[in-house]
């Protein structure tokens, strides 16, 4: 990508960092203490030793919103969804995750959420039903009124597709059965809130797809505000209402992934071959750019291919740029 | 029901679950108590003093409680430590009660596995010395009792050092320190034959008092008289032992909370 894509996201951060926030989602308007924020941070830092991972993180999640969390390794992601889930004490910062202090949270409070942890290796020798209805019984005394209980373990299991391996033991699941596992553990209590951490890593096109289209289902009919991090930007640009990107422990950017790639508001790539050389450019006016280089080379152009800036470049130049140190910021851009 | 009655049962249902998984490891518990009973056989020519049993017979008992006190404390010292490790203990965090469940669980599946030990042991050694008293329900009761207070005193003390314990590595200092407890528990010679510092140290620790407990169980009531001050000490036994047990389950939830809190 070309030096043009950079200063065009430069140029178009200015008015649209606050677009997603003031963004309307399914429940917003709720009455009362339920319709604040389901998670809400304010200046969140947090140090290991002498490192600082997270230097003032400002978040605010509505219920029924699923928002992507972005960011290089290293950027906290992880760290920042174990605070949310009350796994990790922070350093400093104010943090309301459903109407408590994760650091607090009672037992009834944490059956509200569900947790899909990074990749582990425990009950290795537990079967794959076993496992869920052992910790779906957690879950049992936690119903009421619009809280139906737990899920069914065999319907969760047929519904992440591993009706097949009910019986098998974890140690012997592939790396993508465990995940889709994982999934369903984090799903089994039937939460409001559900954290998804690198929910999709080793997984195959059709174990991704079937995942999509899982959470598609929870953020359509049950409403489920979901939290997830990735790698992936094109699965959080189908998933997600919002995408944060978190670069050098703050929030460098966020809004919908039209709004990020509006960052380079226009801006296209030209690739083409001219008297057997092939260019590439980046431009804002690509029909123009187009127009102008058929009236100068005519038939010399051949293989033309006009592309617009996605939401991969948007981030790839937004990680470059930080990492060279020349902006650190994204949101307090002076006009 | 209460939600942390719901989570005690399923810990229950966990501890049955996981020695089902772990029932073919019950031939390794087994082994080191079979190797010393075969080595006491031999020892049939000696006696204790003032009796006729053979001080192989006597010390049969002890060894089982050396045994409960090994596999129960470093087995679920190990395990606290290898699963905080797999992600076993997050998950259990991360699950309503899950914690709860958790420890309920181990300690089951851990307690249970001594049993079956105990048994698999006591059972043929009955047949295989002739002066263990396995034929009365009396005896069965007070083994009962003794190990499950024996278990009590001793089982939180492993979550605790497994709490403690970063390291499978650093244990092989834990395991020196049983060793040496073994030394002044009067496992293999009555107690009153050590100097009186060492009966004071064997005393002060839960070892000792199972043992004792045990051969109250299963040997001659005459052989009481081999014991410091010529008894059984029931009373002295359940108060030492009740006062490791309410002490480890007091201690053992705070450091598995602070273990837990650190890690994630």
């Amino acid at each position: 990508m070309s030096e043009e894509v950079s200063r065009g996201a430069t140029s178009g951060a200015s008015g649209e960092a606050s677009l997603g926030a003031a963004r309307e989602t399914a429940g917003g308007g709720e009455p009362g203490a339920a319709g604040g924020p389901v998670v809400e941070t304010r200046g969140l830092c947090m140090r290991y030793g002498g490192a600082e991972v997270l230097r003032g993180v400002d978040l605010s999640i509505r219920r029924g919103e699923v928002v992507a969390l972005l960011g290089p390794n290293g950027a906290g992601k992880t760290t920042t969804i174990e605070i949310l889930e009350g796994l990790r004490k922070r350093s400093a910062g104010h943090v309301r995750v459903l109407g408590a202090d994760p650091e607090h949270g009672d037992e009834a409070w944490r059956a509200r959420l569900g947790i899909v942890l990074q990749s582990w290796r425990d009950h290795r020798r537990w079967r794959v039903r076993e496992l869920l209805a052992y910790l779906a019984r957690h879950y049992t005394p936690y119903t009421g009124p619009g809280r139906p209980g737990p899920h069914d373990p065999d319907e969760l299991i047929a519904r992440v597709g591993l009706t097949g391996q009910a019986n098998t033991a974890l140690a012997k699941l592939s790396g993508g059965q465990r995940r889709r596992l994982d999934v369903a553990i984090g799903l089994v209590g039937r939460p409001e809130l559900l954290f998804l951490d690198e929910p999709t890593v080793g997984f195959d096109p059709q174990a991704r797809r079937e995942f999509h289209d899982l959470v598609c289902g929870l953020r359509d009919q049950e409403d489920t505000t979901i939290v997830l991090t990735t790698h992936d930007l094109d699965e959080a640009e189908k998933l997600a209402h919002r995408i944060l990107i978190l670069l050098g422990g703050r929030i460098a950017i966020e809004g919908t992934a039209a709004e990020l790639a509006a960052r380079v508001a226009g801006r296209s790539e030209v690739r083409f071959t001219c008297d057997g050389r092939s260019h590439a450019h980046t431009v804002e006016d690509a029909t123009g750019y187009v127009r102008e280089l058929f009236a100068r080379h005519g038939e010399a152009v051949s293989d033309l291919e006009v592309r617009r800036a996605r939401l991969e470049d948007v981030y790839l130049t937004m990680v470059r740029e930080f990492e060279s140190g020349r902006r650190t910021s994204w949101t307090d851009v002076s006009p | 029901m209460n939600a942390r009655m719901v989570a005690v049962r399923a810990g229950l249902a966990r501890g049955r679950i996981e020695f089902r998984h772990n029932a073919g490891q019950v031939f390794g518990y087994v082994l080191f108590p079979v190797i010393a009973l075969a080595l006491l056989h031999f020892l049939s020519g000696t006696t204790v003093a003032g009796s006729g049993l053979s001080l192989g017979t006597w010390a049969i008992p002890g060894v089982l409680a050396m045994n409960i006190v090994f596999t129960g404390l470093m087995g679920l010292a190990m395990t606290l430590i290898m699963e905080r490790d797999d992600g076993t203990l997050l998950r259990a965090k991360a699950t309503p009660n899950g914690v709860l469940g958790y420890l309920v669980g181990k300690v089951a599946g851990q307690a249970a596995m001594s049993v079956a030990t105990l048994l698999i042991v006591l059972v043929p050694a009955g047949f295989l010395f002739d002066d263990l008293r396995l034929g009365a329900l009396s005896s069965w009761l007070t083994l009962a009792g003794v190990l499950a207070l024996g278990m009590a005193a001793t089982l939180p003390l492993g979550a605790i050092i497994g709490a403690l314990f970063t390291n499978p590595r650093d244990f092989r200092f834990v395991t020196l320190l049983l060793m040496g407890l073994v030394a002044v528990s009067g496992v293999f010679h009555p107690l009153a034959a050590l100097p009186a510092w060492g009966q004071w140290i064997g005393q002060a620790f839960p070892m000792y008092w199972i043992g004792l407990g045990m051969r109250s169980a299963i040997l001659p009531g005459e052989l009481s008289e081999a014991e410091i001050g010529a008894s059984w000490r029931h009373l002295e036994t359940v108060g030492v032992l009740g006062a490791w047990a309410v002490a480890g389950f007091v201690i053992a939830p705070i450091v598995l909370r602070r273990m837990a809190r650190r890690e994630s």
